[in-house]
C-alpha cells in the first residue's frame, strides 16, 4: 500500500503531466524540425498566468485554465513570428541557438514579472487525502490532475485524426516537403502546432503548480524529462509521446523505491538523472523511439 | 494551345546550373515523355515548374499564364499536380488519409473522388486503413498518384514512376498512366525505362546534359536507330 | 580623483580582466566545440564546475568537511582539472558524440544538471551546498595589489598561450578537418575519416578549456560550491559571447568574451545603486536584454563581429 500511494500513484500524476509537455515537444521537433529549448519556458508562463488569473478572478485555477491556454498560445505564437520565422529555411542548429536564448528571456520576463518567490495555487490551505479500502490515500488534486490530463489527450486525439488541420499536421511531421508539393498551406499548419503545443504546456505547467508549488525554475526542470519522454515515444509520435511520458514519471518515482533492501534503489536527489538516463540508453538503443518516429 | 510549356529552362540547385535551356510543351491530352541518361537533367527540369529551383533563365506557362518561380502550394492549387519519385505518400497517414490529404486544397465534397480513386485502383481499396509506409513499392505508387489526381488537375507530372518495380507492376503503372490520360489528363512522365514509357507516349524529349537532344513522336521515337542504341539497348 | 579612488578602479580594472580572460578561455573551448566542429554544448557550467572542484580539493589543506587536504601547488591543480575535465569529457563523448546536434544539446543540459546534482549531494568530497573555501590564491605572497596582478598576468598568459596554440591547430589539417565534419559530415566519413574519433577529440579539448577556467575562477575567488555560479547564466553567457564575438573566430571568441563581459560586469554594477527591489528585477532585466541582442546578433549579424575567415578548401572551386 506504501508502495501505491507513495511511489505509484505519484509516478502516474508525474507521468501525466509530463506527456502534456511532451505531446507538444514531439509535435514541434516533428513539424518545425528542431528541440524547443524554450518548451518548460512556455509551461512556466502558462503557470504564471493562471496564477495572476486565480488571483484576479478567485475562481479555481482550472477554472481560468482555458483562458490561460489561449494566452499562452498566443504568447508562442508571437514567439514563433518574431524570433523562430526568420530561420524557418536555415540550418536547425542556428534555431536551437534561439531557442536556448528565448528559454533565458522567458524565463527573466517572469522574474522581472512575478518576482522569485514560491507560489501556490492552494493558498495555504493543506489538502488531506481521502482513504479508501483502509489505507489507499487519493489527493483530489490528483483525481483532478490525472482526469484533465486524459480529457485534454482525447482532444488531441481527436483533432489529429479526425480534423483536416490535425491530419494536415501529421503529414507535414511526415515529410514538410511533400506536404508543400500537395499544397498544405505549411505556415497554417505550424501556427496549429504552436496553438496545440502552448495549450498543453500550460496545463501542463498549471498542473504541476496544483501538485506542487510555482517557481520560476519549474520550466527548466521541465525539460529534460519532457525530452526524454518526447524521445522514447518517437519524435512526431504524439501517442509515444503519451507513453513516454508516462514511463518517465513512473521511473523518476520508481527510483527511489526500495527495491532491493530497505535504502531507496537510487537516492531521491538524483532522480532527476533518471530521465536524463532513459534518454540516452534511448538514443542509444533504438534512436526511433518505441513507436518508430523519424529518425533524423 | 499547350498546357503547359517550359521555355528556355536554365537554372540548378546551388552554384552551378544544370539546365541549359530546356524546352518542353505538353498539349491537351498529351502524354508527354522525357528520357535521357543519368544526370541530364529530367527530374531537375520537373522540378522547375514547383518553384524548387534556382532558375537563371527562361519562363514556364500554364495554360498562357506565367507561374516561372511560384510557390509550390500556390502552383497546385492552380491545377499541377506533381508525384515526386521518391518520398511520395505519407507513410505514416492510411491510404485513405492520404488521399484525404491530396484534396487538402479542394473545398468541396470529395468524397466521390475518393470512390472514383478506389475503382481506378482496386487494391488501395482493401487497405483503406493501413499506413501507406506498410503497403508495397507499386501499391505506394498507386497512392501517390491516387493522393494526386484528388483534386483532378490540370496536368499530372510524374517523376520516374516505375523506378525501382518490378516488370509486372511496371505495365501495371504504365496502363494507369493510359487510363488516367483517357479521362482527359495530360500526363508529363520522366522515365528510365525509354522503351515502355516511348510505347505509351504521344511525344517524347530526350535530354542530354541539361539539354534538348531530340523530340518526336513516341512511335518515331522507338524507332530511330541511334535512339535506341543510346537508350533502348535492352 | 584621489587616490584612493584611483586605487578602486585599478583593482576593478584588473579583476575585469581577470574574469574577462577566464570567459575567453571558455570561449575557446566552445569555439573548438561549436565553431570548428558544430558539436553543441549546453552544458558548459558542468565542465566548469568540475575543474573548480578537483583544482579546489587538490590545493586546499585538510579538512573535515570535504574530500581533499593534499595541499599541492596551484599548477597541479589546474593540470589536474584539466585532467579530470578531459577523462569525463571523454566518457561524455563517447556515450553522447554520435547524436544528431539537437540531441547533444539536451544530453549535455542533462549532463550538466547530473553533474550539479553530484557536486550538491555527494557531501563527502564538496561539502554540499556550503562548498569548499580557503582555496590557495597564486602569488599569494605578494602585497595586495601585486598578487591580484600577478594573477591576471597568468590567465593572461594562458589565453594567450592557448590562442597560439589553436590557432595553429585550426590551420593544421586537424583543423580543417573539424570545419570538413562541420560542414558535410557524410562527405568526411565517405573519405575514410573516423568522424566520431575525431568529434571525440575536439569535445574534450574544448571540455578542457572550460575545466581550466573553472580551476582558475576558484583559485581567483577562493571559494567554490554549488551556488557560486548559476550555471545556465554561465552557459549562456560563454555563449552569448561566442556568437556575438564570432563564431568559428578564434580572435572573436577571445573579443567578444572581453566585450561581453565588460558589458554584463558594468550594467551589474550601474544596476548596484538602485533600490534593493529594483535591483533584483535589474538582474533579471539584464539577462533579458543578452538574451535578445542574441538574437539581434542571429538575424542580423550572423556571422558575428569578426566572422569566420574560410580556409579556400579543395572542394569549394573546382
Amino acid at each position: 500500500m506504501e508502495f501505491i500511494n507513495f511511489y505509484l500513484l505519484p509516478g502516474i500524476v508525474l507521468g501525466s503531466i509530463y506527456a502534456l509537455g511532451a505531446i507538444g515537444v514531439s509535435l514541434v521537433f516533428g513539424i518545425l524540425r528542431f528541440a524547443n529549448f524554450a518548451h518548460g519556458e512556455l509551461m512556466l508562463i502558462g503557470a504564471y498566468i493562471t496564477y495572476s488569473l486565480f488571483q484576479f478572478t478567485g475562481l479555481h485555477p482550472l477554472a481560468v485554465l482555458p483562458l490561460a491556454m489561449v494566452l499562452t498560445s498566443f504568447i508562442a505564437l508571437g514567439i514563433d513570428h518574431t524570433f523562430y520565422k526568420p530561420f524557418r529555411n536555415s540550418k536547425t542548429t542556428i534555431v536551437i541557438v534561439a531557442s536556448f536564448g528565448i528559454a533565458l528571456m522567458a524565463r527573466s520576463a517572469v522574474q522581472i514579472i512575478w518576482g522569485v518567490d514560491t507560489f501556490s495555487y492552494s493558498s495555504g490551505r493543506i489538502e488531506m487525502p481521502i482513504v479508501l479500502f483502509g489505507g489507499l490515500r487519493i489527493f483530489m488534486k490528483h483525481v483532478w490532475i490525472v482526469s484533465c490530463s486524459i480529457g485534454l489527450m482525447l482532444c488531441i486525439h481527436t483533432i489529429l485524426s479526425y480534423t483536416r488541420i490535425g491530419k494536415a499536421m501529421r503529414a507535414m511531421s511526415d515529410s514538410a516537403e511533400l506536404a508543400r508539393l500537395t499544397g498544405i498551406e505549411t505556415e497554417k499548419v505550424v501556427r496549429a502546432t504552436w496553438i496545440l503545443g502552448a495549450s498543453l504546456a500550460a496545463a501542463a505547467g498549471v498542473f504541476l503548480g496544483l501538485d506542487s508549488h510555482l517557481h520560476s525554475m519549474m520550466g527548466f526542470y521541465m525539460l529534460l524529462p519532457m525530452f526524454a519522454a518526447a524521445i522514447l515515444g518517437g519524435i512526431g509520435q504524439p501517442y509515444g509521446a503519451m507513453v513516454g511520458g508516462l514511463v518517465v514519471g513512473l521511473a523518476e518515482e520508481l527510483s527511489s523505491y526500495p527495491w532491493l533492501g530497505d535504502s531507496p534503489l537510487l537516492p531521491p536527489a538524483y532522480k532527476a538523472g533518471v530521465a536524463f538516463a532513459l534518454m540516452v540508453l534511448m538514443l542509444l538503443w533504438r534512436p526511433s523511439g518505441l513507436f518508430r518516429g523519424r529518425v533524423f | 494551345m499547350s498546357v503547359l510549356e517550359l521555355k528556355d529552362i536554365s537554372g540548378g540547385y546551388g552554384e552551378a546550373d544544370i539546365l541549359h535551356g530546356v524546352t518542353l510543351t505538353i498539349g491537351e491530352g498529351e502524354i508527354v515523355v522525357v528520357i535521357g541518361p543519368n544526370g541530364a537533367g529530367k527530374s531537375t527540369a520537373m522540378k522547375a515548374v514547383f518553384g524548387l529551383l534556382r532558375l537563371s533563365g527562361g519562363t514556364i506557362t500554364l495554360a498562357g499564364e506565367d507561374i516561372t518561380g511560384m510557390d509550390p502550394a500556390r502552383v497546385v492549387r492552380k491545377g499541377v499536380c506533381y508525384v515526386p519519385q521518391t518520398n511520395n505518400v505519407f507513410s505514416t497517414l492510411t491510404v485513405q488519409e492520404n488521399l484525404e490529404m491530396g484534396a487538402y486544397i479542394r473545398e468541396d465534397n470529395f468524397k466521390p473522388r475518393i470512390q472514383e480513386i478506389y475503382e481506378m485502383f482496386p487494391p488501395l481499396a482493401e487497405k483503406r486503413k493501413q499506413r501507406a509506409g506498410e503497403l508495397s513499392g507499386g501499391q505506394r505508387q498507386m497512392v501517390a498518384m491516387g493522393k494526386a489526381l484528388m483534386v483532378e488537375p490540370k496536368i499530372l507530372l510524374l517523376d520516374e514512376p516505375t523506378a525501382g518495380l518490378s516488370p509486372i507492376y511496371r505495365k501495371e503503372i504504365f496502363d494507369t498512366v493510359r487510363q488516367i490520360n483517357a479521362t482527359g489528363i495530360p500526363i508529363l512522365m520522366v522515365e528510365q525505362n525509354a522503351k515502355q514509357s516511348l510505347a505509351v507516349a504521344d511525344r517524347g524529349y530526350i535530354l542530354v546534359d541539361g539539354r534538348n537532344r531530340t523530340q518526336g513522336k513516341g512511335s518515331d521515337l522507338l524507332q530511330d536507330p541511334e535512339i535506341a542504341e543510346m537508350f533502348l539497348g535492352g | 580623483m584621489d587616490a584612493a579612488q584611483a586605487y578602486g578602479y585599478m583593482l576593478y580594472l584588473v579583476s575585469l580582466i581577470t574574469i574577462g580572460g577566464i570567459y575567453a578561455l571558455m570561449c575557446l573551448g566552445l569555439n573548438i566545440q561549436w565553431g570548428f566542429t558544430g558539436l553543441f554544448n549546453a552544458g558548459i557550467a558542468g565542465f566548469f564546475a568540475i575543474g573548480a572542484y578537483v583544482s579546489a580539493i587538490l590545493t586546499t589543506d585538510g579538512s573535515p568537511f570535504h574530500l581533499g587536504g593534499f595541499g599541492l601547488p596551484v599548477a597541479f591543480g589546474l593540470v589536474g582539472a584539466m585532467v579530470v575535465t578531459a577523462v569525463v569529457a571523454w566518457l561524455v563523448g563517447l556515450l553522447c558524440i554520435r547524436l544528431r546536434s539537437d540531441y547533444l544539446a539536451i544530453a549535455t543540459i542533462g549532463i550538466g544538471e547530473i553533474f550539479r546534482l553530484i557536486l550538491k549531494n555527494e557531501i563527502w568530497a564538496t561539502n554540499g551546498a556550503r562548498g569548499i573555501a580557503k582555496i590557495p590564491l597564486p602569488f599569494e605572497t605578494l602585497a595586495e595589489p601585486w598578487n591580484k596582478i600577478g594573477f591576471m598576468l597568468l590567465v593572461l598568459a594562458i589565453v594567450v598561450a592557448f590562442y597560439f596554440l589553436i590557432e595553429r591547430a585550426r590551420l593544421a589539417p586537424w583543423g580543417r578537418l573539424m570545419t570538413a565534419i562541420r560542414e558535410n559530415e557524410h562527405a568526411a566519413r565517405a573519405a575514410g575519416k573516423n568522424v566520431e574519433r575525431f568529434r571525440v577529440e575536439a569535445f574534450i579539448c574544448g571540455s578542457v578549456l572550460m575545466g581550466l577556467a573553472g580551476g582558475l575562477t576558484a583559485h581567483y575567488i577562493k571559494f567554490i560550491g554549488p551556488g557560486a555560479t548559476e550555471p545556465l547564466t554561465t552557459t549562456f553567457l560563454v555563449w552569448v559571447m561566442l556568437i556575438v564575438g564570432g563564431s568559428g573566430n578564434n580572435r572573436g571568441a577571445i573579443l567578444g568574451a572581453f566585450m561581453m563581459w565588460t558589458i554584463w560586469s558594468f550594467s551589474e554594477v550601474l544596476t548596484s545603486r538602485l533600490p534593493e527591489e529594483l535591483a533584483i528585477k535589474a538582474a533579471y532585466f539584464r539577462i533579458f536584454l543578452i538574451g535578445l541582442l542574441l538574437q539581434v546578433v542571429l538575424q542580423r549579424y550572423a556571422g558575428g563581429i569578426l566572422p569566420e575567415r574560410r580556409l579556400v578548401s579543395v572542394t569549394n572551386k573546382k
